[in-house]
């Protein structure tokens, strides 16, 4: 068969398996490459510590990438969030460096992690924790109560679904968004392997870099807008 | 999944037939993103023409509108990964 799957390697694969009280779990290589993101983050900040233990009243080289990062991420969630967002600069920064650094490792050939519906999943759940907890901090028991049974009581189920419906759309949308240029880039280069020179290089700049970029984005953009509401008194 | 008088091999084949009809049509799911993207940017661009100032923040509002457009399309295309590699009607 052409389409099967095989040969085309965008799916994932166990790596190798082990027993844990009778079930066998699987380490896969979304695991593998996940792994690698992490050791890069963490590198990169150690090296970035060193860089901003010594650092000078003038930045030069590094220190200036460094401090433009920092910026640009303190920048977006100010301009969001307003006057809650010093506590939300680092979860906010965290998360977007994370899912940035993992939808770009397409480039360097891994199978990027965000990819896999278990890894945007838990990131849709985290957001929606941190939503129900502000809202519960901020509106009271009371309050939450009231905005369930908005207009009338007889919304409550609605409304239920449409609270619940925010972190399967977040993380289903990471998800598709990453998983739709994997799944291209996988054909591209599985069935046009003759003439595949160069130009899916164009490819990887809108299905990695610009699609990957916009997504980060859209998904820090959501989560802090959620947030916001959920912290909203009026 | 068992049809009385058929054979496996016949089973399988005409599931996998649906499953492919199955998810060309999931992807029709794409129009709508399509026509919205386009009713955004066209939009924008009328805005950019009048306030060309602004081209910065409009830009930005646009590209952040379009990805949450195109979630539905998206489902569609996960709806049709699903039926062309997971196969989830096959019955082994």
């Amino acid at each position: 068969m052409l389409l099967s799957s095989d040969d085309l390697g965008f799916m994932i694969e166990g790596v190798f398996s082990f027993n844990l009280g009778g079930h066998t779990l699987w380490i896969t290589t979304s695991h593998i490459c996940l792994l690698i993101v992490f050791l890069t983050l963490i590198v990169f900040s150690f090296f970035a510590k060193g860089a901003m233990l010594k650092a000078a009243e003038v930045p030069r080289g590094f220190q200036n990438v460094l401090e433009l990062i920092v910026e640009f991420l303190d920048g977006i969630v100010d301009s969001t969030m307003g006057k809650h967002a010093k506590n939300f600069r680092n979860y906010i920064g965290t998360i977007f460096i994370f899912i940035l650094v993992s939808n770009l490792s397409g480039l360097l050939g891994l199978r990027p992690p965000t990819a896999d519906y278990g890894v945007t999943f838990p990131l849709g759940v985290l957001t929606f924790t941190i939503v129900t907890i502000q809202k519960f901090r901020y509106q009271k028991v009371s309050g939450v109560i009231k905005g369930l049974c908005d207009p009338w009581p007889f919304w409550l189920p609605i409304n239920l679904i449409g609270d619940f419906a925010v972190p399967i759309s977040l993380s289903l949308r990471l998800f598709a968004n990453v998983l739709s240029g994997t799944v291209m880039m996988a054909l591209v280069y599985g069935l046009l392997k003759v003439i595949a020179y160069a130009w899916p290089a164009v490819l990887h700049v809108y299905f990695d870099m610009f699609s990957g970029a916009i997504q980060t984005y859209v998904f820090c953009m959501l989560t802090m807008t959620y947030i916001s509401g959920a912290m909203d008194t009026e | 999944m068992n049809f009385t008088g058929s054979g496996e091999m016949f089973n399988d084949a005409f599931i996998l037939g649906c499953s492919a009809i199955g998810a060309g049509l999931a992807v029709i799911a794409g129009i709508g993103p399509g026509v919205g993207q386009g009713i955004a940017a066209g939009h924008a661009a009328a805005a950019v023409g009048r306030n060309p100032g602004a081209k910065g923040d409009v830009t930005s509002t646009m590209l952040l509108g379009q990805a949450v457009a195109e979630t539905t399309g998206l489902y569609g295309l996960l709806v049709a990964m699903l039926l062309m590699f997971v196969h989830p009607f096959k019955t082994n």
